[in-house]
């Protein structure tokens, strides 16, 4: 977390990886078969539990008492297409959703706003807030559990709303949002600053025209970061939401713990869960991976 | 870790920030923003104040209003004794604390705590790092490869935790059935039902989650490691064993420091895969302290000592992230960052 903020740093000695690609570490070669058996074990545990489950969501209950790690034999459809005409199902998918893009937007809008000024703007306070939010990447969410949902439930009445799980997700996911993006912002040389102030843009004007389009890629990155964390989030909706506003997470919970004795069921509701998150983020996973690259890189 | 990144940042931004006054000539004005009394404020400072304080606000809102807040609030509950409803009007002191520190399941949350925090680093760095250094060559299908090692750390804790209790269900789980073929047998509970092993399966699950991400940034950290010390150590006839010992290991050595940071954070943390798995259980053989204070808070409805728990949590955290910073990522910041900087370039 330290060094979350060197993402200069980091984009640089990314480009010059891709320079190194072409003559990468061919430094020790030898031992090619091992190598593959190697990687070959890490796919199968990483992926053996997912295609289980994608798998046994074809069988029946009855194929699964008799042998729990058989092929399906015959395919059987039935599992899956109960999950998909589920409404519950397709409402906890929208919520999730919405939810997630909620949250990102807020996290989007308001972390690039404010580390405009804490990245260009020259005033007295502008280390010390910016300290407030490197503080909050100390807290963790848990710590606060509790008075948020007293603050969200009754005091805001926002208990049952997208708004009342996506407004403290966006406020928790604000710090690492502007300790990536500042010094992106920092990055933007100053001559195009100047060249835009002698073509009589405004400082505002400066930020619109130029700094959003040129900060597109750390956007994107902490955008994905933020929409990775509401998707996921659990102990939040957990307290928050109920029936009708629940999200995907507390959906899986409760398929399982209410069809507990339906195994193929609650393989295929849990398979079926997984899609949208895994086609998402994979598409994503470059940006995911550079951003947390930034925040371990030393 | 907080003054790290403020010393950098404030080491670089002198220099970014010197041109930004849009209008040349004016930079005498500017002090006069800063330090009220004395100089006139013209229209440009007083325009600049209120763009300040318009790009900020928002921002600055949202986490006062459910972040600080929350943690001050949480603060205070902690000194009364509250069932979440009427006045806050039972002030007990440190009564809550006391008994959340003499309370057997607290600390015994807090040794779960501790365990999963050493059994993460102990396990997931060496297996990550091996798995990293061996696949950290030029070979075919690497950018799939690299993407199936990511997919369980894609999963929410929630959609992973299900499918492996389900796996791990006693005698028809697959995982018992695969122990059979072996000559096994599983626990007449399960894993997750034994209390001798549920907290040692809960690892076993997080470590499947997590190792892919370590892989992922040891081999993002290996990426940096220039290739004219390979060469170099090469020329010398150095063996493979002693590259990695003396060239990529130290090269790595910030990688590795700043994830276990992060890892030892999010273990002392956990709530979701616990939850799903045990929900603390059995004979709290599980329980975090993140599971304990949620059961004490909303099941319970005791929210003076969920909220002690709760600073108990923090101040762990903190002071374990100060001794760490202390003792071991302040090196990052001196000897090893001047290193690699000059053998990049």
């Amino acid at each position: 977390m330290t060094a979350t903020t060197d993402v200069r740093g980091a984009a640089a000695s990314r480009s010059q990886d891709q320079q190194r690609h072409g003559r990468s570490t061919n430094v020790m070669n030898g031992g090619s078969p091992l190598i593959w058996f190697g990687a070959l074990i890490v796919v199968a545990l990483t992926l053996g539990p997912v295609l289980y489950g994608v798998l046994s969501g074809f069988r029946t209950n009855a194929q699964l008492a008799e042998s729990p790690a058989g092929l399906p034999d015959p395919w059987v459809l039935s599992n899956y297409s109960g999950v998909l005409s589920n409404p519950s199902f397709w409402k906890y998918a929208l919520n999730s959703t919405i939810i997630a893009v909620i949250t990102t937007a807020l996290v989007v809008i308001c972390g690039v706003m404010a580390a405009y000024p804490l990245a260009r703007y020259k005033f007295k306070w502008r280390e010390g807030i910016y300290m407030v939010f490197v503080l909050g990447l100390l807290f963790p969410a848990t710590v606060a559990i509790i008075p948020l949902f007293i603050l969200i439930s009754k005091d805001l009445q926002m208990g049952n709303t997208w708004w009342g799980i996506a407004l403290p997700q966006a406020a928790f996911a604000l710090p690492v949002t502007i300790v990536i993006l500042r010094p992106f912002l920092q990055a933007i040389p100053d001559e195009l600053e100047e060249a835009a102030q002698l073509d009589g843009a405004s400082r505002i004007g400066f930020f619109w025209r130029i700094l959003l389009p040129l900060s597109g890629p750390g956007l994107v990155t902490v955008g994905v970061l933020a929409f990775v964390g509401s998707w996921n989030a659990y102990l939040l909706p957990l307290l928050l939401l109920q029936s009708e506003t629940k999200t995907l997470p507390l959906g899986v919970a409760d398929f399982s713990s209410e069809h507990a004795s339906d195994m193929a069921g609650v393989f295929a509701f849990t398979s079926l869960a997984m899609i949208p998150a895994l086609v998402f983020f994979l598409a994503m996973q470059k940006r995911i991976v550079s951003g947390l690259q930034g925040a371990v890189k030393g | 870790m907080a003054d790290d990144a403020t010393a950098r940042v404030g080491a670089a931004s002198p220099a970014t920030s010197t041109l930004t006054d849009p209008v040349p000539g004016s930079a005498s004005a500017l002090p006069g923003a800063g330090a009220p009394g004395g100089r006139r404020r013209n229209g440009a400072a007083v325009r600049k104040r209120l763009e300040i304080a318009a790009f900020v606000a928002p921002a600055l809102i949202l986490f006062f209003l459910f972040v600080v807040w929350p943690i001050v609030k949480a603060v205070q509950f902690s000194f009364y004794k509250w069932k979440g409803y009427g006045p806050l009007v039972d002030f007990v002191g440190l009564k809550n604390y006391v008994s959340v520190l003499q309370n057997d399941v607290f600390i015994g949350a807090l040794q779960h705590n501790l365990i999963i925090v050493v059994a993460s680093i102990a396990i997931q760095l060496p297996l990550g790092l091996l798995i990293a250094l061996l696949l950290n060559r030029r070979m075919r299908g690497q950018g799939v490869l690299r993407t199936i090692i990511f997919v369980p750390y894609v999963l929410s804790e929630v959609i992973a935790g299900v499918v492996w209790l389900q796996m791990l269900a006693p005698r028809y789980g697959v995982i018992d059935t695969m122990l059979g073929w072996v000559g096994l047998q599983g626990p007449k509970q399960g894993f997750l039902g034994d209390p001798r092993y549920a907290l040692w399966t809960v690892i076993a699950v997080l470590t499947w989650k997590y190792l892919g991400l370590a892989i992922i940034l040891f081999l993002a950290g290996l990426q940096s490691v220039p290739d004219e010390l390979y060469e170099a150590a090469q020329i010398d006839g150095a063996s493979w064993w002693q590259i990695q010992r003396k060239i990529t290991i130290p090269m790595l050595g910030p990688t590795l420091r700043t994830w276990a940071f992060l890892s030892m954070i999010g273990s002392l943390q956990l709530f979701d895969m616990v939850w799903i798995l045990t929900g603390g259980g059995p004979a709290n053989a599980t329980t975090t302290m993140a599971t304990f204070l949620i059961t004490e808070g909303t099941k319970r409805s005791n929210y003076g000592i969920a909220s002690a728990a709760s600073v108990v949590l923090f101040v762990v955290a903190l002071v374990l992230a100060v001794l760490y910073q202390y003792f071991i990522l302040r090196r990052d910041s001196t000897a090893t960052t001047v290193v690699r900087k000059k053998a990049r370039r």
